[in-house]
């Protein structure tokens, strides 16, 4: 039996719900309906009352799921799409994330953001928005690459006592698909050598992991080993397994799928050349989308995030640098 | 919340009006005097950051704090010292905050109004006004969820709060799901520089409530008896079962946004007209009005409560102050999860 990403992310929702009666999700159309991506797909109906919809306030969303979190619910909040959080950010980023260090009490919340790009979606339904959380002190930003991940690293998600940023992503939901949910896994806060190599390193995370794993295949014809570290949590970011990593490999590409001002690629490339220079025989690279907002049309949204094509040419010039 | 064995020496009382009134009043004049000590230390330099007073407002702030009990969920706002009192914020507390003493809730790390003890319903605000609203929504979600019934929430707010979007979707929500959430708008008439003309164009702010589906409760800030007959309703209506009730009281701030603002753009016509009025002047005369103090006994307690106040900021002030070099350099509670503390 196939399960997809989302199903995975569905099938999570349903063990949490059922395992625990702190857990209710709380979002725009995730009753009877389902969720617009239909994450919740059957979940108001199995647990009776435990999947609100609200109205189209991603500000109340947030706030609702703080206080609740503060008398000692597990609350996750649906975000359409991660480009509404946006609405919602202040909630987040001053409040949940200021509410343990300020008070002393944690604030339990889980917010899901569908993120990234699809083809057709545009400006304001496709984009990667952790790096502007895992900015604050005081959230734990996850972005599973994975169908397994998506299982897993959710329902560790609702048992963390901080805020959790949920970055699952979009493109993967139908596409992606493995034989079984698992049954273990690695720990929240540890990146994963996705495949090992000994000529470059490639850390990436989410939907890029994919690109990069098909450039690191294509690029094992010409008799390259790359090696491609999925982060899976940019916050904590796991310095210790990319700067494994490049001590093997000494080169390093850093690929987002996220807009290139700062950001989780800027991040991994600051901490290796800190923490880790002299492991570098080659200077560090990054790729992420275009510096614009995202495109619509395929033609032009295809080459403003980076592809394994795009990779394999920066790749090569790493490779030969 | 009602202490009126403070008051058993002053005049046996059967009269539950009497001493509801009196209970209030003890701590509109707490407030009233902790608030002065704290300008006091403002200008000696002895406090950091600013000082926010609620001058005028302690009638209305203390109407909510003693309307509520033990188990409600309480969020006030900046003016609202009274009732944080009255819903059980013992003094020392409000003076280590803002002090900064490491033995407060808030041990250093914030201060001044931003101070609340989660466990117990007493909501710590954030500056960013309006999230409180679906914040307490929340709470109260969560109380429904375990089946608690019997339970109140509520938060106060000023006219510039209302213009929030943040408090329009709380409100708009709460009142979806029919919660037992009591919002109080102290309409002071400045939001910090702002006058109410500049701020809204409703007739009165009162007029939103049919628009969010709630229940509306207007109310002279100035008058205690009304604000304790008003808000003690509102609250009675919340607990049971009538959904959402806003509250809109008008008053005048009797000093500045801070204790830093002079408060020069004030218009005098409101300082001379009824809403500039002080709270507390208005209870002496209802006191004394209706015989339950005398002038004498009411300026007995404004001393013994001015000695409380000294005794907790000596306390306060005694305390060890916080100590970057112990301090918990981290915003995650979970230590594995937490990165680097360069």
């Amino acid at each position: 039996m196939a399960i997809t990403y989302l199903e995975a992310i569905r099938e999570a929702q349903a063990k949490l719900l059922a395992d625990d009666p702190r857990v209710f999700i709380y979002g725009q159309d995730v009753g009877s309906f389902g969720g617009a991506f239909k994450a919740t797909k059957g979940l108001a109906k199995e647990f009776p009352g435990r999947v609100l919809d609200s109205p189209i306030s991603e500000d109340a969303q947030v706030g609702v799921a703080i206080g609740a979190a503060l008398e000692g619910m597990r609350p996750i909040v649906e975000m359409q799409f991660a480009d509404f959080s946006t609405c919602g950010l202040n909630q987040i980023i001053n409040h949940a994330a200021t509410m343990f260090w300020r008070t002393n009490v944690k604030c339990p919340i889980v917010v899901r953001l569908p993120s990234g790009g699809t083809a057709g979606a545009g400006p304001f339904h496709s984009q990667s928005m952790e790096a502007l959380y895992a900015h604050y002190p005081g959230l734990v930003v996850l972005n599973p690459a994975t169908v397994e991940d998506a299982y897993s690293m959710l329902i560790a998600a609702v048992h963390i006592d901080d805020p959790v940023i949920f970055c699952e992503h979009k493109y993967l939901y139908y596409h992606l698909k493995a034989e079984s949910l698992p049954t273990e896994a690695l720990p929240v806060g540890k990146a994963r050598v996705a495949r090992p190599g000994r000529d470059a390193t490639i850390v990436t995370y989410s939907a890029m992991l994919h690109e990069a794993l098909a450039c690191a295949e294509e690029l094992a014809q010409d008799g390259w080993q790359i090696e491609v570290v999925d982060l899976r949590s940019v916050k904590p970011l796991d310095t210790d397994t990319i700067l494994g990593s490049v001590a093997r490999t000494g080169r390093l590409l850093v690929v987002g799928e996220a807009f290139p001002w700062g950001g989780v690629t800027a991040e991994v490339v600051a901490r290796v050349a800190t923490e880790g220079f002299g492991l570098l025989d080659a200077p560090p690279m990054r790729l992420n989308a275009k510096d614009t907002p995202v495109p619509y049309h395929p033609n032009l949204w295809g080459t403003h995030r980076p592809t394994a094509r795009a990779i394999i040419g920066a790749m090569r010039e790493l490779l030969h640098a | 919340m009602l202490q009126t064995s403070d008051f058993a020496s002053v005049k046996p009382q059967t009269d539950t009006r009497c001493e509801r009134y009196l209970g209030a009043f003890r701590w509109m004049l707490l407030a009233r005097v902790f608030e002065e000590k704290l300008a006091s230390l403002y200008r000696g330099g002895k406090v950091v950051g600013g000082v926010f007073l609620g001058k005028g407002q302690e009638a209305l702030s203390a109407a909510l704090g003693v309307s509520l009990r033990k188990g409600d969920i309480y969020a006030p706002l900046i003016r609202d010292a009274a009732g944080r009192f009255a819903f059980g914020e013992t003094l020392l507390d409000a003076a280590r905050t803002i002090v900064g003493s490491r033995l407060g809730p808030m041990r250093g790390r914030e201060g001044n109004i931003h101070r609340g003890k989660p466990r117990e319903g007493y909501y710590a605000m954030i500056s960013h006004l309006g999230v409180m609203v679906s914040t307490v929504a929340g709470g109260l979600i969560a109380r429904r969820f375990k089946g608690v019934k019997d339970v109140v929430g509520a938060t106060c707010i000023g006219d510039g709060g209302t213009s929030t979007g943040s408090f329009h979707e709380g409100l708009n929500m709460a009142a979806v799901e029919k919660l037992p959430l009591v919002v109080v708008v102290a309409n002071n008439q400045y939001a910090y520089s702002t006058p109410t003309s500049e701020q809204y164009a409703c007739a009165d702010l009162i007029d939103r409530a049919i628009g969010y589906g709630v229940r509306g409760h207007k109310v002279d800030g100035t008058d205690p008896q009304a604000c304790f007959d008003v808000v003690g309703e509102a609250v009675a209506r919340a607990r049971s079962g009538e959904g959402p009730q806003m509250i809109v009281a008008d008053l005048l701030r009797l000093v500045g946004h801070g204790e830093h603002d002079d408060a020069h753009y004030v218009n005098h016509a409101l300082k001379v007209s009824p809403i500039g009025r002080d709270c507390l002047d208005v209870a002496r005369t209802q006191i004394t009005a209706a015989g339950w103090m005398t002038a004498v006994q009411m300026d007995a307690l404004r001393e013994q409560l001015q000695a409380e106040v000294e005794s907790a900021f000596a306390t306060a002030l005694r305390e060890p102050l916080p100590d970057p070099n112990l301090e918990d350099w981290r915003a995650l509670s979970t230590e594995s999860l937490a990165e680097g503390r360069a």
